[in-house]
């Protein structure tokens, strides 16, 4: 059944490449968490504005991030943007689109984990004497962050599955396209995609487990 | 009748029936009274098999609940049960409720399940609320709902678990009530409870458990008037 | 009225592309929940120790980037000499992928039916299948509901992945034809817009299921 010689050196010697991938990914993975942090607490503050216009900018924003492949918001930033003569490099439109497509899904959990804290909470803390931003800031953010926390850590998992696309527009220095590129030459791709699978599991595994430490650290209530 | 002897059960560490010797005949009505964690509810459950006993026999009509070659689900239509908290199917409506058994265990068609679900609800005083969901009765009404299933099953045992204790004050009469009429018509009952006045009304003999083993077990007026086990004397006094 | 050389053959490719999009997330989607529950099944009975070969597994396809999986599937199918072309790959992967999430939510469903309403059911004589088929299946059904529904969606979207392997599905089709027109935005804007036509049903018919069942409870 097998005629096939598995080559493992290949690959193996390969192994320093696709770290300096890994680490692409990872930086394309944080950045866009990072981006997609601040858009996602802009549209949560657009949508509760109660102004109308920012509102459903908002929502279009997130229905669009929840409601297409990520596939294909990268390609709107490679291909779609052309039209208004924007064309961004591979490495640009990858961390476009994650990060667009994170900012939608973020924007959703921290508008549930608001929605999560009884409003008692705030009158508590405003009969406390708080001022409402003051009671926001010491009583409602901080269970809100916690609520927030493990589908934020979840969508960063995401967010380093989500960067192995940009081999798609061409992207050649993460993890996937120096694999791909690998493969190209040498037409190993089993092997090579099994040693990049491997490190893609690393990768989640090591940032789920840091993120259940720092949990650990930050919530102990 | 029900044979238990010398049964004993742990959990872990815990030791919570330590060696329960006791007869139940045909027709009795038997209450059985005690602390948490004295062991009483238990008791029950391991005499529908639901539990498994570390030693000791107990014996349905003569047959060994705990034996490897008995069938439980077959000993189980014999002997009914009813916990305290009513558990009932919420995806289903009350006669539905009533009518699942009969039709999946005993393989009756539906006309005759739902004939005997209603009969038996009507028993109970549910005949109105046939077609409800569970969500719509009250706790006493779905705690009669859940009489009425486990006699659709027409057993010759029934256990009682508790029944009243997870219902609102106003709510343990006609649950009570429904009791009484049972052990009126004959039935053959085990009722683990709290309430000293039904114990006292309509046993043949009331038990008493405390930490694993029974202490005391005699006709009411004895049990109630002359109380011999000193941890018997403090607990009626208590609850008085 | 719009400038565009978009042609009406062209919108039936794109609706061949989208054809083909919803056969493979069918596929995986049927094929990956009877799997899901299998595994479900097997996971709640087998308790976590005695399941975790089985949870190690599945946990993969949840950690590896799907189009990874999709090459090493294909390279897999090549070396193996199993003689599959694209779509029964696209198909098998994608109903792995489908089944290591279906999996976890079909335990999360059991788990959620009550042990004392369980008990209940065994009591009446039960057996163990009697009490899955009519006690736990159809209350873990409606607690799962949304989480599957949401899954459906997820594949839905996942599948254009499959373009990786040559298969021209929604996304593809809208690629190919973005390459020849050079009109990128209006047809990626049509090719959302198809996407959103699938989904929007689906999440609203698993809406409708979750309201009309909820009384009940």
């Amino acid at each position: 059944m097998f005629n096939y010689t598995f080559r493992w050196n290949q690959a193996f010697n390969a192994l320093p490449r696709l770290l300096e991938g890994a680490l692409v990914t990872l930086e394309i993975a944080l950045l866009s968490m990072l981006i997609g942090i601040v858009i996602a607490i802009l549209l949560t503050g657009c949508r509760l504005s109660g102004n109308r216009v920012l509102s459903a900018i908002a929502r279009t924003w997130v229905e669009v991030a929840r409601n297409t492949p990520a596939l294909f918001q990268i390609y709107m930033a490679h291909f779609g943007l052309g039209a208004f003569g924007i064309h961004l490099s591979p490495y640009t439109s990858l961390l476009a689109g994650i990060a667009f497509n994170n900012a939608g899904y973020l924007a959703e959990n921290f508008r549930g984990a608001l929605k999560a804290i009884p409003d008692t909470q705030t009158r508590a803390g405003r009969s406390l004497g708080m001022p409402p931003i003051q009671a926001f800031r010491l009583i409602v953010m901080p269970q809100m962050l916690r609520i927030a926390f493990l589908p934020a850590t979840n969508q960063m998992v995401w967010a380093i599955l989500m960067t192995s696309l940009g081999v798609t527009v061409g992207m050649n220095t993460d993890l996937a396209g120096i694999t791909q590129e690998l493969n190209a030459r040498s037409f190993r791709t089993f092997e090579f995609f099994a040693m990049a699978a491997v490190i893609y599991y690393l990768i989640a595994k090591a940032v789920t487990l840091a993120a259940r430490a720092l949990a650990w650290r930050m919530f102990r209530y | 009748m029900i044979e238990i002897q010398n049964v004993r059960k742990s959990f872990g560490q815990l030791e919570v029936l330590k060696g329960i010797d006791l007869t139940v005949n045909k027709g009795e009505v038997l209450t059985v009274i005690g602390g948490s964690g004295s062991g009483k509810s238990t008791l029950l459950t391991c005499i529908n098999g639901l539990e498994p006993i570390d030693s000791g026999r107990i014996l349905i009509d003569g047959t060994e609940v705990h034996a490897k070659s008995t069938d439980l689900n077959k000993l189980r239509r014999k002997v009914g049960i009813v916990f305290q908290q009513w558990n009932a199917f919420p995806h289903l409506t009350v006669v539905e409720n009533v009518m699942l058994a009969p039709r999946k265990v005993l393989g009756l068609p539906k006309a005759e399940a739902r004939a005997i679900a209603v009969k038996q609800l009507s028993h109970v005083g549910l005949g109105e609320k046939l077609d409800v969901y569970p969500s719509r009765l009250s706790g006493g009404q779905q705690q009669r709902m859940a009489i009425a299933r486990a006699l659709a099953m027409s057993p010759d045992y029934m256990l009682f678990d508790e029944v009243t204790s997870a219902l609102d004050p106003q709510l343990v009469g006609e649950v009570l009530d429904t009791l009484r009429m049972l052990a009126r018509e004959g039935m053959t009952m085990i009722c683990v409870t709290h309430e000293m006045k039904f114990a006292r009304e309509v046993s043949d003999r009331v038990a008493f458990f405390h930490q694993g083993v029974m202490m005391e077990i005699a006709p009411p007026a004895e049990f109630f008037g002359n109380p011999r086990a000193p941890e018997l004397q403090k607990f009626l006094s208590a609850t008085h | 009225m719009f400038d565009t050389a978009l042609t009406w053959n062209d919108m039936a490719f794109l609706a061949q592309g989208a054809w083909m999009t919803l056969m493979v997330t069918a596929v995986a989607v049927v094929a990956g929940t009877v799997m899901g529950i299998v595994f479900g099944v097997v996971r709640y009975q087998a308790g976590p120790y005695w399941s975790l070969p089985l949870t190690f597994v599945l946990d993969i396809f949840r950690s590896v980037p799907l189009l990874i999986q999709l090459v090493l599937g294909n390279a897999f199918q090549s070396i193996a000499r199993l003689g599959w072309d694209p779509f029964t790959t696209s198909c098998v992967i994608l109903s792995l992928y489908t089944a290591a999430y279906c999996t976890e939510i079909v335990r999360g469903g059991i788990e959620a039916v009550p042990a004392t309403t369980r008990r209940a059911a065994r009591s009446l004589g039960m057996t163990w299948r009697q009490d899955m088929r009519y006690i736990v299946a159809p209350l873990a059904t409606r607690v799962s509901l949304p989480a599957w529904i949401g899954l459906t969606l997820g594949v839905l979207k996942d599948s254009s992945l499959v373009l990786w392997l040559g298969l021209i599905e929604l996304l593809r089709a809208s690629q190919i034809l973005v390459t020849r027109l050079q009109e990128p935005l209006f047809i990626l804007l049509i090719c959302g817009a198809i996407y959103f036509l699938i989904s929007f049903p689906i999440a609203r018919l698993g809406g409708y299921l979750e309201k009309r069942w909820s009384p009940n409870d």
